[in-house]
């Protein structure tokens, strides 16, 4: 049958007569007749190559463009050949959770290297070893400050991504909490930022945290890992908790996954952090070892008392972050943070025709009001090749001539030439 | 082994940069970062050679036997990884999706979620499905939600409990917590299926649902399952499946048939997507009709000729910020269109041939936990052999100095000294053969030297490890 199934008509004979039954549907005797399925609509099998056809056709159907400046969340960076080479090594991608610690020591100290290298990059103690995405970790933010403060409101700041907060209302629509708008940390569990905010202001929260902190209250901060190469981090700002979208640490954009989503906190309330944690420590002879550590807050042991319902991690996606930090290197990510910034800074000084809404600062994303709707603008664009950014109004962030446009490394001076003439273009003639 | 960052010499990069062609400009100093993250300095044959001899401190399916029962570790094929990558799917941006101006621009990405979903509800007899969950885990959740959602919207409110076998996953009673349910554990009877006299003294008009999987943990069809069905259903509570043994049956029997309402897929394990040292995954929901109309939204629909988003009315919301794991989802796509239907009831005729045929070289060396007749994976006790200072751990060990990846031990939870073992349909008869030899040379040595077993593994690159000291020195990270 299959090509991936070895087993030939002499091997199943054998292992039959082995087993003692006659057939292979006796194994399935335990299943009522009344049970049987009641149809088995499904195609016909096909070849590898036909299937590679197929995914190939399907593929060319889509457009990802010549030239990208979509953002809001997730930036299309460039990932370089050593991340895809390493973490496609088949001991990593076709290895499971790491059940045996002595023949898993290369996930658990890569584990433990990205949760070094996480706190590194935001000041923070302790990092887990990843969550499902940025979206997600919003949500296990939330419901780790309940965890830690004993409160349930949740107080949301204007500078979060309104898709996060989509799934955080998802995710706790039947827990017992109280979400409301602003910034005030009075009987809050939390106050959740965005840096850069979804629109691309980048601001210094530390006040926010010294108020949070008088309140009792905790700070988290939704970070954009690029950013850090320049920007103020969550720990300098006195975040309790640090989370982010790690996308753009060598993810490909994937149309929405796999991507990652990472967690960091402080000393104080480690133990309440949800997902796995690598830990050091010894073997026998006294070598250097790695494991999973403080696993009595999770959902194998704890069951319904776990802190989450978390079961795995992302660890391949925790990898290549890893191996893209350790290629970027201490100069190589803040030259990384600087090429987007400066190419973002020269787009908009370019976009003379379009009103710049952002009032402060922006990292490498801003938001433009158009002399025409946005729609019409990136639908025109984007018969040239060119995603000329996100419509506001379609994720209920603006109004309708209104566009967020992300720079990224990737662009050269003269496509961001190109693309300022070309949107110029289209938004007002 | 070194850290990485014990490597680092100052001035070492791996990355060269073309001069910036902008004007340079920086952020005013207070929004900036003090000092630069102090991740490694270092060449890129250094970084490489860093992470290959980590990966060779790790264990895959493309190295060996990996026979942990309830993950179902089978070979993950490769043309998957090549479709994944094409540059169509690989860097298409997930925004395209949110502002209709370009849904022209992703018609293959839908049509493909279309076709996937739609082959992902007929393989387990369900209505429709939803590839928005990220991860098993995300999925019950998800299936959680819609379950509390129905019970809502009907003025269920006294429906505030849910029934859970104690041979199941901790991430059942985790995930119903999470929806807002109250857990009610039942125990499985000595037959290891879950026990009719239990459910019904468990079941009461406050019941919102009961979460199983089928076969059980414990690799056994549950016989009852119709009735447990029939009586959920006449107090209006719904049945959750637990889709982690869905490859046992697939072909054979569909949760839908059997009288589910809601469950998840595990695409990294039926589906063959990598497991990735844990993750990603990818846990589609699939529902019946009673739960139909409150799936995460938005869908993909077909439209005008094309494929377009929706919502629908009464939908629980998003659960992923887009369509969760895509890139797995087109895996298991081209994991489905290579096997076709006929070719996925092999797969489980395979993967329960297998796992009967270990179960038959192996009973007369270890107790078999249960009477009934295993499907996909077997489950041992070596409660006999721990008497004699053999336990389960202990064979694990030394079937990983035999170059074997251990079988699941200590899980389910209700069987002692549990030796789990699934071998899946993708491996020979050679290798099982060989598998089964070491076994049965394992307990014979458990009789003639069980001291022999506390030394084991003697051959990894580390040997049994101190998870004492690193709970209580906690040093998670090289700052």
């Amino acid at each position: 049958m299959g090509s991936w199934i070895p087993a030939t008509e002499r091997d199943t004979a054998e292992m039959l007569a082995v087993i003692g039954v006659k057939s292979i549907d006796d194994l399935f005797a335990s299943i009522p007749e009344t049970l049987r399925p009641k149809s088995w609509n499904l195609p016909p099998g096909k070849s590898e190559m036909a299937v590679r056809n197929e995914i190939e056709r399907l593929a060319e159907k889509n457009v990802p463009g010549q030239l990208c400046f979509l953002g809001g969340g997730y930036y299309d960076h460039y990932v370089p050949s050593a991340v895809d080479a390493l973490s496609g090594r088949s001991e990593f991608y076709t290895a499971y959770t790491p059940y045996q610690p002595e023949i898993s020591q290369g996930t658990l100290q890569s584990i433990y290297e990205y949760q070094s290298s996480i706190c590194r990059l935001t000041q923070m103690e302790f990092a887990n070893a990843s969550l499902y995405d940025g979206g997600t970790a919003v949500f296990e933010a939330a419901t780790m400050a309940v965890r830690c403060t004993g409160r349930k409101r949740i107080v949301l700041h204007e500078s979060l991504n309104p898709r996060y907060v989509e799934m955080l209302r998802t995710h706790a629509a039947h827990l017992d909490l109280d979400f409301v708008s602003g910034d005030d940390p009075t009987d809050a569990a939390c106050v959740m930022v965005q840096n850069p905010a979804f629109l691309g202001d980048v601001r210094d929260f530390t006040e926010l945290g010294a108020r949070c902190k008088a309140a009792g209250a905790l700070l988290v901060v939704s970070f954009y890992p690029v950013s850090l190469g320049m920007v103020k981090t969550p720990g300098e700002m006195g975040a309790d908790i640090a989370i982010a979208e790690g996308q753009s640490l060598g993810m490909y954009l994937g149309f929405g996954g796999p991507y990652l989503g990472i967690m960091a906190t402080r000393k104080d309330y480690v133990r309440k952090m949800p997902g796995r944690i690598a830990g050091e420590t010894t073997d026998k002879q006294g070598r250097r070892g790695f494991v999973l550590t403080l696993q009595a807050r999770e959902q194998h042991i704890r069951r319904t008392k776990a802190m989450s319902n978390i079961c795995s991690n992302q660890a391949l996606c925790a990898l290549r972050a890893l191996i893209h930090m350790s290629l970027l290197g201490k100069e190589g990510f803040a030259r990384l943070a600087a090429h987007c910034h400066s190419k973002a800074e020269y787009l908009k000084e370019k976009l003379t025709f379009a009103e710049i809404l952002n009032q402060g600062p922006t990292f490498n994303e801003f938001a433009v009001r158009l002399p025409r709707p946005a729609d019409e603008v990136v639908r025109a664009l984007s018969d040239s090749g060119i995603i000329a950014g996100l419509p506001l109004e379609s994720c209920g962030a603006g109004g309708p001539s209104d566009l967020l446009i992300a720079v990224t490394e990737k662009h050269s001076r003269a496509e961001l030439d190109q693309f300022a003439a070309a949107l110029e273009n289209a938004a007002c003639n | 082994m070194q850290l990485i960052f014990e490597k680092s010499q100052p001035g070492r990069r791996a990355i060269r940069w073309d001069t910036l062609d902008v004007p340079e400009k920086k952020l005013p100093a207070d929004l900036c970062r003090a000092e630069a993250a102090a991740l490694p300095e270092m060449a890129e044959i250094d970084v490489v050679r860093h992470f290959t001899h980590l990966s060779q401190r790790n264990v895959g399916i493309d190295d060996t036997f990996y026979p942990l029962g309830s993950c179902t570790m089978k070979y993950n094929p490769k043309v998957a990884e090549t479709v994944a990558a094409l540059p169509g799917m690989a860097r298409l941006h997930p925004h395209l999706s949110t502002s209709t101006a370009y849904n022209g621009n992703v018609q293959g990405a839908y049509e493909l979620i279309y076709e996937l979903e739609r082959e992902l509800a007929e393989i387990a007899g369900m209505q429709a499905a939803s590839i928005q969950p990220i991860a098993g885990a995300h999925g019950e959740l998800t299936g959680t939600l819609l379950m509390a959602a129905y019970h809502r919207d009907r003025g269920n409110t006294h429906k505030d409990t849910i029934i859970v076998p104690d041979s199941a996953h901790g991430t059942n009673p985790a995930s119903a917590n999470i929806a807002g349910f109250k857990v009610v554990e039942i125990a499985s009877n000595a037959q290891g299926l879950t026990d009719l006299d239990g459910f019904k003294a468990a079941l009461n008009e406050n019941t919102a649902g009961i979460m199983m999987t089928c076969p059980n943990t414990h690799g056994l069809f549950e016989k009852d399952i119709a009735e447990i069905a029939k009586l959920c259903h006449e107090v209006d509570a719904l049945l959750y499946y637990d889709g982690a043994n869905l490859n046992a049956i697939m072909g054979e029997c569909r949760p839908g048939d059997l009288g589910f309402d809601v469950m998840h897929y595990n695409l990294h394990k039926t589906f063959a997507t990598p497991h990735g040292m844990g993750g990603p995954g990818c846990g589609p929901v699939g529902v019946g009709k009673r739960l139909l109309p409150y799936l995460p939204g938005p869908r993909v629909v077909k439209k005008d000729g094309g494929f377009a988003l929706e919502t629908p009315e009464k939908s629980i919301g998003r659960m992923a910020a887009f369509f969760g794991n895509y890139l797995i989802a087109v895996r298991a796509y081209a994991y489905l269109r290579h096997y076709g239907g006929e070719g996925l009831h092999d797969v489980s005729r395979k993967a329960v041939l297998n796992a009967n045929y270990i179960f038959a070289r192996l009973k007369d060396a270890f107790e078999p936990a249960f009477d009934g007749r295993f499907m996909h994976e077997c489950v041992f006790t070596a409660s006999k052999q721990a008497e004699g200072g053999v336990r389960a751990m202990d064979f694990a060990k030394a079937l990983l100095d035999e170059g074997y990846h251990a079988p699941t031990v200590y899980f389910p939870l209700t069987v002692p000294e549990c030796l789990m073992i699934e071998p899946t349909e993708t491996e020979s008869k050679e290798t099982l053969d060989a598998f089964c030899d070491t076994m049965l040379k394992l307990a014979e040595r458990a009789k003639t030297d069980p001291e022999s077993f506390k030394e084991a593994p003697k051959t990894t690159s580390v040997s049994r490890l101190d998870e004492v000291k690193a709970a209580k020195d906690l040093n998670c990270a090289c700052l």
